[in-house]
């Protein structure tokens, strides 16, 4: 006999199957499968699993004595991997800036870093390159750094994926983090990719929570999957950094310092231009008004309420004053009031502004899955029990065509 | 000129669903479709081919039903398409799926020189956007992500110029062939499937190659072993916290909105530029 593995409660994770001395386990079609043959019923997977899918049937078998060297000689192993990991020491963030100017999910991410370096009992620092970007170290400390690793050198003065990298690789290797966090934006995407390839180590995208795991020390590590139907935690148990893209406008801002003092250490590039294959030609701002829905903030929506074409163009105008873009339901898309471009929901784009309104939508689920994490929704509806009011931050149970144009009304007012 | 597309089978996430007492993935009768940024790559390399001429190879790593995407990548009509599929790369995660999708891209290379490779910007299912990338650092050759516009490919001087989507922005960036791209949706209309090229898809059958057909593969870089990440727990998203009804919106709208906009605007939700 062997192990026995609950097909319910497996999440299909592996950790099993990297864990088992003998190599009885398998994964198949995502669900961990188990050799009795080779099983030895050890133990050491049942020990592993999150989900307490594995159990023991009978006592251990009796091993041989070579497979009790085995698991010896893994536990050996094991141990002298996780002191070499005890090495590392301190969390690290990114500091993106763009001609001097700093991302904000940079400052976010230090407010979040503080709170896992007070869980460690360790240092937060900030990584800034660029070029005559010292002057940034200043704010880096009055968010709550302790220490800036800064590069400077006209090579960085753009960023380019292999400079960035290479400086990061570099500090890293000679620094030791435990963790290294950057922003999950297009800059921070392209560049955590290729660290972490470089440094061989495991990497999280978009995680929306971090937090450490008190008898491990391992950074926790959560983002939705799967389109946002579920959420999953992620750790990266043997390798060292532990590095994880977030999201912007989902950690806090940090309380803002003044005055607050921190070390500087500075380190040479070791690379000139002539080393640097890409070459950046130009920035062109982007103009005029493409459907940009999966990177809007904010998206006014309509569904099947609006009741015509033409009352779009009242969303439209709302658009304009707030300069946001125009969504739609599935509803309104198919009775050809508005483009297919513009749906938002199941069967159309999966959206997260910073604010939604959803104007005349009931809130079908196909819709409310591509929408219901945004941050903040606003929602009016003359049905009160609209499902959308599920979800809403604020809502008006009304006509939506007298609420609409006061909408207007009192936004050109406020916002002058 | 030999274009090479990464293209990965996912489950269409829009038709997931959760099992709210088990809080795991129903999998079951979820259809399985070529990722979506992925057909956006196959059509802008078949879109240089027509152009510029050459040949365009799509691989894809697998279980062995990831054939089906093969296939529609020869319908869009492709020249070739390789399935890398072992029971050994199962459970990689971006780190080995990178690593083997290389070692399957260098074998290509021994065959026909490689001189571009396009990625879609991400999957769907996983959304990490991290593949492409590795791909790119372990052949040390230049990462050129986020490309909404292929905006000159110069193949005596062998060089490719690109625009990529940043934030509110686009980049315009040189780069020396061969290069990785990883492409938006914005990059091209796609393409529908002609008769001939639908003929020749469903009778199409992928080459297969598995870790023996890749005597150097380092069986410590692979499948679980070679994947320094692992799943801890799953659990269900957040709830969103309880809403506020405005109150008096039939009574009274013009009040109810003024009440609304006023906390949309003081909260800064809405901020005033």
């Amino acid at each position: 006999m062997a192990v026995e593995i609950s097909k319910k409660k497996c999440i299909g994770c592996g950790l099993c199957v990297q864990t088992c001395p003998f190599d009885a386990l398998t994964l198949e079609n995502g669900v961990a499968q188990v050799d009795p043959d080779k099983c030895t019923n050890c133990g050491a997977c049942v020990e592993v699993c999150p989900t307490e899918a594995l159990a023991l049937d009978e006592p251990q078998k009796k091993m041989s004595k070579e497979e009790k060297e085995q698991v010896k000689g893994m536990t050996e192993t094991a141990r002298e991997m996780s002191e070499e990991l005890t090495k590392y020491k301190g969390v690290w963030v990114f500091i993106e800036q763009l001609e001097g100017e700093v991302a904000p999910v940079s400052w976010e991410l230090l407010g979040a870093g503080r709170k896992l370096t007070d869980k460690l009992d360790t240092y937060l620092a900030g990584i800034l390159l660029g070029d005559g970007v010292e002057h940034i170290a200043r704010e880096v400390f009055n968010y709550g750094a302790d220490k800036v690793y800064l590069v400077e050198s006209p090579v960085l003065q753009h960023y380019r994926t292999q400079p960035y990298a290479e400086a990061i690789v570099n500090l890293s290797k000679k620094y030791m983090p435990e963790i290294i966090l950057m922003g999950a934006t297009t800059m921070g995407r392209d560049l955590s990719s290729a660290v972490a390839t470089k440094l061989g180590t495991g990497l999280t995208a978009d995680c929306t929570e971090l937090d450490i795991e008190e008898e491990s020390s391992y950074l926790l590590q959560s983002r939705p999957a799967f389109g946002g139907n579920i959420m999953a935690t992620i750790v990266c148990r043997h390798r060292r950094p532990q590095m994880a893209t977030v999201r912007p406008r989902v950690m806090d801002m940090p309380v803002y310092q003044e005055g607050r003092q921190g070390e500087i250490i500075r380190e040479e590039l070791g690379l000139s231009e002539e080393d640097v294959a890409v070459k950046v030609i130009d920035f062109i701002k982007e103009k005029g008004k493409a459907v940009y829905l999966d990177k809007a903030e904010i998206i006014v929506a309509g569904g099947r309420g609006l009741g015509s074409k033409e009352n779009f163009k009242m969303l439209e105008e709302l658009a304009n004053i707030l300069g946001g873009t125009i969504g739609a339901s599935r509803a309104a898309v198919e009775a050809g009031w508005i483009g297919a471009e513009h749906q938002v929901g199941q069967t159309g784009i999966t959206v997260r502004p910073k604010v939604y309104f959803a104007i005349g939508i009931s809130g079908a689920i196909q819709h409310l899955v591509g929408m219901q994490t945004s941050d903040v929704i606003v929602a009016v509806n003359n049905d009160p029990e609209a499902p959308i009011f599920n979800v809403a931050t604020f809502g008006i149970q009304g006509d939506l065509f007298k609420v609409v144009p006061a909408m207007i009304k009192e936004f050109r007012k406020q916002l002058g | 000129m030999h274009i090479v597309v990464c293209a990965k089978q996912v489950p269409d996430t829009a038709e997931v669903r959760v099992d709210p007492e088990t809080n795991t993935l129903i999998r079951e009768g979820v259809p399985s479709i070529m990722n979506p940024y992925d057909a956006h790559a196959v059509e802008e390399a078949m879109r240089l081919k027509d152009k510029y001429g050459g040949k365009v190879t799509v691989i894809s790593m697998g279980p062995p039903q990831a054939e089906e995407v093969l296939r529609q990548a020869i319908s869009f009509g492709v020249d070739d398409a390789i399935l890398l599929s072992d029971r050994a790369f199962g459970g990689s995660d971006t780190l080995a799926t990178s690593y083997i999708l290389t070692n399957g891209i260098k074998k290509l290379d021994e065959q026909e020189k490689v001189d571009l490779i396009i990625c879609g910007k991400q999957a769907i299912d996983g959304d990490t956007a991290q593949v492409g990338p590795g791909i790119a650092v372990r052949l040390n050759i230049p990462q050129l992500t986020y490309v909404m516009e292929i905006v000159e490919l110069n193949l005596e001087e062998k060089t490719i110029k690109v625009a990529r989507k940043l934030e509110g922005q686009k980049e315009i960036v040189q780069a020396p062939l061969p290069a990785l791209l990883t492409v938006v949706k914005d990059i091209n209309e796609l393409r529908y499937a002609s008769l001939p090229n639908k003929i020749r898809a469903a009778r199409f059958k992928a080459m297969v190659w598995n870790k023996d057909d890749f005597p150097g593969i380092d069986p410590e870089q692979i499948g679980l072993k070679g994947s320094p990440t692992a799943v801890r727990k799953i659990f269900p998203p957040p709830e969103r916290g309880e809403g506020e009804i405005i109150p008096g919106g039939m009574e009274n709208p013009e009040q109810a909105t003024a009440t609304l906009v006023e906390k949309l605007v003081k909260q800064e939700i809405i901020a005033d530029k």
